[in-house]
């Protein structure tokens, strides 16, 4: 377990460290770093929605072909929706919530001193950078970035170009970096829970990783073989998804045989069960939050728990709901939107159950609590919203609208990026022993969330007045004639929702330097990770951990405190 | 600090809202008139979720909203202690279940009405998609589609008011998907595959074609022009089409 002490050098302390912390904070960095990359793609993409052709004259230095004379050109466009996407999924997202949550909190909260396998761990996240190289290389290649959308459909994926190249072999190696850390952490919390931690006595958030990490480890083989195919038909003219006949610019293509559809099949096999990858962990900061600053215990602890499990295994059935307009059978159709509107199931039942832990709470609305309040709120509109994709009549008319973009950025961003706003702002004290600005934090999070709505709300009407995604200039269709006011206030709401985000960067590199000191426990919480120093020693605890009971003894009657850490035996009541 | 986060979130609140509701309210965005002969029961079970989602959303917002306030952390109140409660879980399992099998049993429906068994057809026209334009082709006088006497036109849809048309759908590229939001309906050309669709249009009516899957650069311009006419008019055109005028125009043939 913890290793005999030693004094390694710079390079093996903070670049090569095989220290889960250390690799959860490189996770930390480079995620949040993507993440404001994705965000200025996305400004860039609101610029041309809201003020379609304008100019923005000194874009030309940065991108001469893409905006010359700093007006967007369509393949531009489609450039900067597809790295949007990918760069904020592949990037941000999945290494925020899986990599840096994953990495810095399962042998914390389980009382271990590290992960199982540590050099796996340091090369999991070493994957990552040539990752984002590669993927973001097609930028400076002719031709530019991919721009066949982050879901490459064959057979456009096919005749893109290099960037496209870029985009399959970096997800490639994405692949394998979630891959190595899904193994990592399933064995982790199999084989190194702490004497006394019983699988029902995991954190919330323990659970989720765990069933997350299954997830990957199912999921992400099986998108690692569809692009490997997929590359062989952009490269070696292969024809697994490219049938006879395709005539590309007036050229009859030499292929036969290949499925169209069968990309989309094996696609939404893996990425279906992603969306539930980018959400799960996040349901699990949540879950883990509410209770600390309510003071009460989690309400239906086993059914959160089940529930997850339930989603996991549905979300493996639900995938071809993302083809209800595909022309596929029509009783393929039945069946998904049956298996679909089952897993709304679980997810209400989670949303309950949220509400029950503040029921007769003692709420307190610090920073991190304003976020997963956020997150609860945003992800009942994105679960609601979800209704309408599921049922296939009204699918056929808002898919492939602004209405599913708005639902996506409900989950997405209402959901993951609350959760990741939530644990960021929750664990920076465990991380680097101080404290956040309090005041700074509520101001980035209350104006996160109105600026938020003010960008994707007025979605859900684009959609449904048929304004399809994926328009470089919505001026072609004359019943698009009126939605243009509407785009611009938009696009002034996301200008916003981008400003802001400058507080919140603020506030991350001013409480690293000038944060009070945070102590062990500073929000009095009681699950493992708070037993020991902020931020913890290498190897995590001085004394391996016992643990008494469940994660969530808040308000315990007849306590002196109102609350019962896991490692600390109940005074008197019995544990529960 | 308080003070001024308030500010700070009520000046943005009163900078987007109102900003918002007057470029919706300018624009009247909401679903189009509807010209198909499904379109009603797409927008009848539109508005059922509708119903049911708004009334969920409200009542878990307020819900919310009013506990944080009920709830809010005071000196001396001591918050509850429960691990949950069986019964309420049931309750919340159970009602959520029943509400969405209703929704599935309505949607099923219509989804069969829209895609089953495709009702008999009074014209067939096939459609071949391709970057970035909508081949039109009707059946020539012979009554049988890809043969030498077919009627072809680009980009330009006439059907007639009334009749039940089914469109062969292709592509010759890439994927692209034939959408029309009046009809509420839209299937994707994927290339290789012969999709099948019908549809009725209600009444005359001058609609376009939206490519809604990413086709390309010119994804964006990828638009057809869709004149559902009575069926007299439809009949004239289609002659017309057939025997072209002694003098030229320069029309596609």
């Amino acid at each position: 377990m913890s290793q005999p002490h030693r004094t390694p050098g710079f390079l093996r302390t903070y670049v090569f460290s095989d220290d889960h912390k250390t690799i959860g904070i490189q996770f930390l960095f480079t995620s949040l770093f993507m993440m404001l990359f994705g965000g200025l793609l996305a400004m860039l993409i609101r610029w041309q929605l809201g003020w379609p052709g304008h100019p923005l004259p000194w874009m030309e230095q940065i991108a001469p072909n893409g905006m010359p004379g700093g007006i967007m050109v369509p393949e531009y466009y489609n450039m900067l929706f597809t790295m949007h996407g990918s760069v904020m999924i592949f990037f941000a997202v999945i290494p925020a919530l899986v990599g840096v949550f994953g990495n810095y909190l399962i042998p914390l909260k389980i009382g271990a001193g590290d992960m199982a396998f540590p050099k796996l761990n340091m090369i999991s996240y070493w994957l990552v950078p040539p990752a984002i190289a590669i993927v973001c290389a097609g930028f400076f290649l002719e031709g530019g970035a991919a721009q066949a959308g982050w879901t490459s459909y064959a057979p456009l994926s096919t005749i893109m170009g290099p960037g496209q190249v870029c985009w399959i072999v970096g997800v490639i190696v994405l692949g394998s970096s979630s891959i190595m850390g899904a193994v990592n952490y399933i064995t982790t919390i199999i084989n190194l829970r702490a004497t006394g931690m019983s699988w029902f006595r995991l954190p919330l958030s323990v659970w989720a990783l765990f069933i997350t990490a299954v997830m990957t480890l199912l999921a992400t083989p099986v998108l690692a073989a569809a692009l490997i195919l997929l590359l062989m038909d952009t490269t070696l003219h292969t024809s697994f998804f490219l049938p006879a006949g395709l005539i590309i610019d007036g050229v009859l293509q030499p292929n036969s045989g290949g499925q169209v559809l069968l990309w989309q099949h094996i696609f939404w096999f893996y990425s279906h069960p992603a969306v539930y990858i980018m959400i799960l962990p996040a349901m699990g900061i949540v879950s883990e939050i509410l209770p600390v600053f309510a003071r009460k215990p989690l309400f239906g602890y086993r059914s959160m728990v089940y529930a997850i499990m339930a989603i996991a295994m549905l979300g493996f059935i639900v995938w071809a709901h993302h083809m209800f307009a595909s022309g596929m059978n029509p009783t393929l159709g039945t069946s998904f939107m049956a298996s679909t509107i089952v897993i709304a199931v679980p997810s209400a039942i989670k949303t309950f159950n949220w509400l029950g832990t503040l029921w007769r709470g003692s709420i307190r609305l610090t920073t991190p609590m304003l976020h997963a309040l956020a997150f609860v709120s945003m992800f009942v509109i994105g679960g609601l919203t979800g209704i309408f994709l599921a049922s296939t009549p009204v699918d056929l008319y808002v898919h492939d609208t602004y209405f599913v973009v708005g639902h996506l950025h409900y989950v997405l961003f209402g959901g993951s990026l609350f959760g990741i706003f939530a644990g960021i702002t929750f664990w920076f004290p465990k991380m680097f022993g101080r404290m956040m600005h309090e005041a700074m934090g509520k101001a980035h999070a209350v104006l996160t969330l109105i600026f938020f709505n003010g960008v994707m709300f007025p979605m859900f009407m684009l959609g449904i007045h048929g304004m399809p995604r994926r328009i470089y200039d919505y001026h072609q269709y004359a019943h698009l004639a009126d939605v243009e006011a509407l785009n611009r206030m938009m696009s002034v709401s996301a200008f916003c929702l981008g400003l802001t985000q400058l507080l919140f960067i603020a506030n991350f590199f001013w409480s690293l330097f000038k944060g009070r000191a945070a102590g062990a426990n500073p929000w009095q919480a009681t699950t493992l990770e708070w037993a020991t120093s902020s931020p913890p020693p290498h190897g995590n605890f001085a004394t391996p951990p016992t643990v008494y009971h469940g994660p969530y003894e808040y308000s315990v009657p007849g306590a002196s405190k109102d609350f019962l850490p896991q490692h600390e035996p109940a005074p008197s009541v019995p544990a529960h | 600090m308080r003070g001024l986060i308030k500010v700070a979130a009520a000046a943005a609140a009163a900078l987007t809202a109102p900003g918002e509701a007057w470029a919706f309210g300018r624009s009247r965005i909401w679903l189009p008139e509807g010209v198909s002969t499904i379109a009603p029961a797409v927008d009848h079970l539109f508005y059922l979720i509708l119903w049911i989602t708004g009334v969920a959303f409200v009542l878990v917002q307020v819900t919310l909203v009013w506990f944080l306030i009920r709830y809010r952390h005071r000196k001396g109140v001591p918050a509850g202690y429960t691990h949950g409660n069986n019964a309420a879980e049931i309750v919340w399992t159970i009602v959520p279940t029943i509400i969405l099998v209703f929704i599935a049993l309505r949607s099923q429906t219509v989804w069969s009405q829209m895609r089953g068994t495709p009702p008999p057809h009074d014209l067939e026209v096939e459609i071949t998609a391709e970057q970035f334009a909508w081949n039109i082709r009707y059946a020539g006088p012979d009554g049988t589609l890809n043969t030498a006497d077919d009627v072809t036109n680009i980009n330009q849809l006439h059907l007639p008011a009334q009749k039940t048309v089914l469109i062969h759908l292709k592509s010759k590229d890439v994927i692209h998907s034939f959408f029309v939001p009046a009809f509420r309906f839209k299937q994707d050309a994927v290339p290789g595959v012969t999709g099948r669709l019908w549809i009725n249009a209600v009444k005359p009516a001058n609609l376009e074609i939206v490519c809604a899957e990413l086709c390309g650069l010119g994804h964006y311009r990828m638009r057809g022009f869709l004149i559902v006419e009575p069926s007299a008019a439809f009949d004239a055109w289609m002659a017309a089409q057939i025997t072209p005028p002694p003098a030229p125009t320069g029309q596609p043939s």
